[in-house]
């Protein structure tokens, strides 16, 4: 009864509403970071182990899924086995064990590369172009500004997998399917719609003051551009940079579709790493491990930037 | 530091005319107030006497030269924004260097500067801090530091005190024209406020709905105003207006209100008979039983020294000045007489004011 007792401010959670509210983020933490803590368990797990059933908490660890990952591997009879020298490193030792020696490197580092250029690439491009235009939207009265943004946005209102058929067409006519650059162009040409609605947003926000001022200082548009708007905007060029990063770096249906040697990205070489009968899962899961931590990095560096700026706008300065 | 003549300024954004033939001049040194009610054009006459909006047309002439289509950055103005416009991602110095730094002077003539202008401006204790914990007042003196510390041909300035509190303002008003009169900078001040521009001005131009209604002293425009917008929205309270029928012959010294004959400064022009408007300040109203006006006290609104008496006559309510000493009772009839000498009469279907004794001796242009 002593709550009832004592003064409360309306605005102010209290504190029963703080542990409520407090324990409803952690249990939504714990279920969407299951399935994450899975994966990662699974990538150090032994092939029995991780198709066990019951499924396997404890369990040995072992870095077979990795070597898996980074390495083709060929049968062989224990006697020609016995044959050769000592093991080449841990993962041949591993490989042995199984009557396996190593034959050399897989595809995934190069698959890896190609994702991170093509995400990376795109994202570059994405949000500066998405910048300026936005910069254009927000500042200059342009000819049908409403109908073209319109227009722009309207570009991500259908799956991007209903144009993937004439794309491809398109692609192998000009000669840019299963290129880096081809899927930089595609990915970009998919985000910098986000990116100019996103930086609009923010750029309408920062007064237009600043750069009138710095104009009559002395500055061209352009200077005034670089050197007061762009350091205001960072908070929502980081926001947008993550989340044209995210899309890119996640993206499955083009990837398979349009690339399977030279520019394939990780997203479809993961599922398709095939071990000794059957799907290597902790291979599998050693891959999806991997490919997070760029996300992952990246993110925790903009972290400051990306709070900000997703709650941007939505208060009054 | 320069004159600044305008030209038959005119600006449309798509159909909306914003600024009508605007023409004035700013004499070198003189500190001229563009007053008005918001959306009168003042703000966008500024704008474009600093290069940040082009005129459809007319020209703009600073020092004589023609700059009305010149880049802002091009003109030497300064120009103080009603937000302040400080870079958040810079502290005070590198706040107020700034625009020296875009013209390319060095480091140390650019510290040599910044700090006579933090010391003339009293914020050099404050020359190291981040903007962002400033207060009002001293955020409004780093925006100003940043426009003196240039030595540019003039200072325009967008409702700088708008954003401060009123005690803050009070203070600023004074530092403000103090400021002026140490450099003696051309200043264009945009206000809606009329105490700022009465208490800072050399002179004011008033604006509304984008024309120039009169460009005058502070007292010019008080005591003679050139039209029925002017008289209205200068004063507080405004201006009593009591319209009536009438011809003017030029030398005559009355109208004819009601059955009594006014006396009026001697009219300088002939109006055939039409719809006219005398006008009569607050303070100009006197209370006598022999007034030629009669009315009932409505009501009264103490101010200190003075109190303002509402009195409903056959003219509407006119309001009258008198000292507070006076009391009185709400139903009173009392009876109201104008001084001669100060009465404006306006034409009222365009509202100008006719000439007559009243405007002799007043500076003009």
């Amino acid at each position: 009864m002593t709550s009832a007792t004592t003064a409360h401010s309306v605005v102010e959670p209290s504190a029963t509403t703080r542990r409520f509210a407090g324990s409803l983020v952690v249990l939504y933490a714990i279920i969407t970071m299951i399935p994450l803590v899975w994966i990662m368990l699974t990538a150090f797990k032994s092939p029995d182990d991780a198709i066990s059933y019951p499924p396997k908490v404890m369990f040995k660890p072992s870095l077979e899924g990795f070597c898996n990952l980074f390495t083709t591997r060929s049968r062989q009879t224990p006697e020609f086995i016995r044959s050769l020298g000592p093991p080449q490193g841990l993962c041949d030792s591993i490989a042995r064990e199984r009557n396996m020696v190593v034959a050399g490197p897989s595809n995934y580092v190069p698959r890896f590369v190609n994702s991170l250029i093509i995400a990376f690439g795109s994202t570059v491009l994405a949000v500066a172009l998405g910048t300026l235009s936005a910069y254009g939207f927000s500042r200059f009265r342009v000819p049908l500004k409403d109908d073209l943004l319109f227009f722009i946005l309207s570009t991500r209102m259908m799956p991007p997998i209903a144009v993937a058929i004439p794309i491809y067409l398109m692609y192998r006519t000009i000669g840019l399917s299963d290129t880096r650059l081809g899927m930089i162009l595609l990915y970009t040409s998919v985000n910098v719609s986000l990116a100019v609605w996103l930086l609009k947003g923010f750029i309408d926000e920062i007064p237009r003051e600043y750069e009138e001022a710095a104009m009559i200082d002395g500055y061209t548009r352009f200077q005034a551009f670089v050197k007061v708007v762009l350091p205001q905007a960072t908070t929502g060029i980081a926001a947008t940079a993550i989340f044209c990063l995210i899309f890119a770096w996640n993206e499955y249906a083009f990837a398979v579709l349009l690339t399977s040697g030279n520019a394939q990205t990780a997203p479809p070489f993961i599922p398709i790493i095939i071990g000794e009968g059957g799907q290597d899962w902790p291979a599998v899961a050693a891959g999806t491990t991997l490919f997070l931590v760029p996300i992952v990095v990246f993110t925790v560096l903009l972290r400051k930037h990306l709070l900000r700026g997703i709650t941007f706008g939505a208060v009054r300065k | 530091m320069a004159q600044i003549r305008v030209e038959a300024l005119d600006k449309s954004f798509g159909a909306f005319h914003a600024v009508k033939a605007a023409s004035f001049t700013v004499e070198d040194g003189q500190f001229l107030c563009l007053l008005g009610p918001s959306g009168c054009g003042k703000t966008t006459t500024l704008r474009m006497i600093a290069g940040l909006e082009l005129p459809t047309s007319g020209t703009i002439r600073l020092d004589g030269e023609d700059v009305t289509m010149n880049r802002a950055s091009a003109r030497d103005i300064a120009f103080v924004f009603q937000l302040f416009a400080l870079y958040p991602h810079m502290n005070v110095r590198r706040n107020i260097g700034f625009p020296l730094k875009c013209e390319g002077i060095g480091a140390a003539e650019r510290d040599r500067r910044v700090v006579e202008a933090a010391r003339i401006l009293r914020i050099s204790h404050l020359l190291d801090r981040s903007v962002a914990g400033l207060a009002g007042g001293d955020r409004q003196r780093v925006a100003l530091g940043r426009a003196i510390v240039r030595k540019p041909k003039c200072f325009l300035m967008d409702e700088p005190l708008g954003a401060l509190d009123t005690e803050m303002r009070e203070a600023m008003i004074h530092e403000l024209r103090a400021l002026h009169d140490r450099l003696g900078a051309t200043t264009v001040y945009v206000t809606h406020d009329q105490l700022e521009a009465m208490a800072m001005a050399d002179r004011i131009a008033v604006m509304n709905n984008g024309v120039v209604e009169q460009v005058a002293s502070p007292r010019d425009i008080y005591d003679r105003p050139a039209s029925l917008f002017v008289a209205d929205f200068i004063g507080s309270p405004p201006m009593n207006f009591l319209p009536f029928r009438g011809g003017l012959q030029t030398g005559a010294e009355a109208i004819r209100l009601g059955e009594r004959d006014v006396a009026i400064p001697a009219a300088r022009e002939a109006m055939t008979d039409s719809e006219l408007v005398l006008g009569v300040r607050p303070e100009h109203v006197r209370f006598t039983d022999r007034g030629m006006v009669r009315g009932e006290v409505y009501g009264t609104e103490y101010l200190g020294t003075t109190q303002i008496v509402t009195v409903t006559t056959h003219y509407g309510a006119l309001k009258a000045r008198s000292p507070s000493s006076r009391s009185f009772r709400t139903g009173e009839i009392v009876g109201l007489d104008f001084r001669p000498d100060t009465l404006s009469i306006f034409d009222k279907a365009s509202g100008r004011a006719i000439r007559t004794a009243l405007h002799e001796g007043a500076a003009h242009g």
